[in-house]
């Protein structure tokens, strides 16, 4: 009697968790960013028209985008990218901290930064950390040279190789 | 099989009570619930929330009539559609907004009236705890409430805060900590954006009351059977004090039944209290609506300063002024460390603080830290204020720390 009853008791608590689990991973599935949400990340933007040290910003998944045509006398830097004989920075314009635009100050000697104001962090001309909580410099999104223009979302060789050489964390 | 009068008229009082044992329930639940004499205004803390939390459902449903949840229209449909179409919105709104904020400032003074009279140990730890995880509740109902009117505020507060679930630095622990992916699904997009906005319209206008209700009702029944404490924090013996109460002996009883007696006195609490609240709501709602979500929200675009609503002030000082990791840590902590309390002190004493040596220290060192906390929290990150606050994060910190020594040796009172 009591083992017959414990034996019942057993196979309905194992059918009952099969379908909690079961159910558990509908619901995970059903928060999960829908497909349409994911496919819709690739950007195209043209760098031609970049004015020297004017802060361009564009969208890319609902991010901002910096993009800087750095001066001919700015430091070097691998997290720069090289189109057309002209460096340029491209990074995700979202703090490594907890997310907030980062503003940029134009200052003299190539000394202007980015500032961000929720937790005063502060970044150099490269997007490199340099003052408050951020761990690490802005992030570049993975991007492809076409031309006069970068496709972001697509992982072209050069972005590969700033990954490979961990200049950047893959987002 | 029980016994029913067939005689007995439908819905008499027989009738009912022969089917749903009412007298026992009104016993049990009110007439026969005591409470000691001993207390204060402060005991009618807890009425009062029940109250408020009564308000913010009434005021959210009928928000919940033209409210939209669509990222598009929602900015639109609380500002303009209910602030200025909807015959008397502006009340339901103002209401709301005002309600969520006393909300907090009650919640902080009922637990700051059970630290002080010791009202969380002693077998009354699990009043304490399901306290706690009303608190929780609440603030996750305020934060997801905040995200709906989808301004500026709303949008980077959004954004901030889901970036907490990301875990630690990659660097940290070869990093397993580190969970980025884990953001974009509670999100539902790499940014806060329909996805984000409609399942957090769910869980404020659903999920998350249901469990408040559910936890209210759970709070209730912890405080059955300890009861509530008295302002001496003496031990009563309740089967003695209610029978002298109901032998007529009131004035030598040290109870009083919860109703009529007790609620009387807590409904009078609760008119001052309206009066306060209603003269916000009419005159000053301005205070609980921040001028930076008046903006609509924008992706491209932080405001200058952001900082959370004031009951979330001191938390999230106890996260800003560290590095990443160890920020992550002490907010974490932050958060949870008040469900400690009871296991932390080690005093069995149950006493009002003034009498408690040390701990009396402690508590207004507590308070006055939490006060601290809270203004550095509003100030922009710069200079003196980054010290101050860096300082009093610590403070908090330690006084978790120091709680066990300091009640271990501490003598009866
Ligand atoms: C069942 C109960 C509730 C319902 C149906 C409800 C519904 C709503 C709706 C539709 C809105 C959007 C309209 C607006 O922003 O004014 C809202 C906003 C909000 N709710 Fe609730 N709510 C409930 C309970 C609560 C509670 C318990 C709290 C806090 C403790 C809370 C805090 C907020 C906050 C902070 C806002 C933003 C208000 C603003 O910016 O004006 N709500 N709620
Ligand atoms: S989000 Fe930039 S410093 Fe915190």
């Amino acid at each position: 009697m009591n083992s017959r009853r414990d034996f019942m008791g057993m196979a309905l608590g194992g059918f009952t968790a099969l379908g909690g689990i079961g159910a558990l991973y509908a619901m995970k599935r059903s928060w999960d960013p829908l497909p349409s949400v994911k496919s819709a990340g690739f950007t195209t933007i043209d760098l031609s028209g970049a004015v020297e040290n004017v802060l361009n910003v564009e969208k890319w998944r609902g991010k901002p985008i910096f993009v800087l045509k750095l001066a001919a006398d700015a430091p070097k830097s691998p997290r720069q990218i090289t189109v057309g004989g002209s460096r340029y920075l491209v990074v995700i314009g979202l703090c490594t901290h907890l997310g907030c635009i980062p503003s940029f100050d134009i200052a003299a000697d190539n000394k202007n930064k980015f500032k961000c104001a929720c937790h005063g962090g502060e970044y150099d001309i490269n997007a490199v950390e340099t003052f408050g909580p951020p761990p690490r410099p802005l992030d570049i999104p993975p991007f492809k040279l076409s031309g006069t223009s970068l496709v972001l979302g697509e992982e072209g060789p050069e972005y590969k190789k700033m990954l490979a050489s961990g200049l950047t964390l893959k987002v | 099989m029980a016994h029913f009068d067939e005689k007995a008229k439908p819905f008499s009082h027989q009738w009912l009570n022969e089917r749903l044992a009412i007298d026992t329930v009104k016993k049990v639940m009110s007439s026969e619930y005591w409470i000691p004499k001993d207390i204060n205004f402060l005991w009618a803390m807890g009425m009062i929330l029940a109250a408020t939390f009564g308000l913010l459902v009434i005021s959210g449903i009928f928000l919940l009539m033209y409210y939209q949840p669509d990222t598009a229209k929602a900015f639109d449909s609380v500002n303009y559609t209910i602030m200025t179409e909807v015959g008397y919105g502006w009340l339901w709104r103002h209401i709301h907004g005002v309600g969520a904020s006393l909300v907090f400032l009650i919640i902080y003074i009922h637990m700051f009236t059970g630290i002080y009279y010791g009202s969380y140990k002693r077998g009354r730890e699990m009043i304490w705890l399901s306290g706690m995880l009303l608190f929780v509740l609440f603030s996750a109902e305020a934060f997801s409430g905040y995200m709906l009117p989808w301004g500026q505020m709303s949008y980077w507060a959004g954004m901030v805060i889901t970036n907490l679930f990301g875990g630690f630095t990659p660097d940290l622990a070869g990093g397993a900590l580190n969970f980025p992916g884990f953001v974009e699904w509670l999100r539902g997009d790499y940014v806060p954006a329909q996805a984000f906005l409609s399942r957090f319209f769910m869980l404020h206008v659903f999920l998350l009351p249901l469990a408040i209700i559910g936890v209210i009702v759970l709070h209730f029944a912890t405080l059955r059977i300890p009861h509530v404490n008295n302002q001496e924090g003496a031990e009563i013996d309740f089967e003695e004090s209610a029978r002298l109460y109901k032998d007529g002996k009131k004035k030598e009883s040290k109870v009083i039944p919860f109703s009529p007696v007790f609620l009387s006195k807590d409904v009078f609490v609760m008119g001052v209290y309206f009066i306060l609240f209603f003269y916000l709501v009419f005159f000053h709602f301005d205070f609980a609506m921040d001028p930076v979500n008046f903006d609509p929200a924008n992706g491209l675009k932080t405001p200058l300063h952001i900082y959370p609503e004031w009951y979330f002030l001191w938390s999230y000082e106890v996260l800003r002024p560290f590095s990443f990791n160890i920020g992550l840590v002490a907010f974490a902590f932050a958060q949870v460390a008040f469900f400690l309390l009871p296991f932390l002190d080690k005093s069995p004493v149950v006493a009002p603080a003034s009498r408690r040596g040390l701990f009396h220290i402690w508590f207004w060192l507590m308070i006055i830290d939490m006060i601290v906390l809270s203004v550095m929290g509003k100030l922009p990150p710069e200079g003196a204020w980054n010290i101050i606050g860096f300082g009093a994060a610590v403070v908090f910190i330690l006084l978790f720390v120091a709680l066990p020594f300091i009640t271990k040796n501490e003598k009866k009172a």
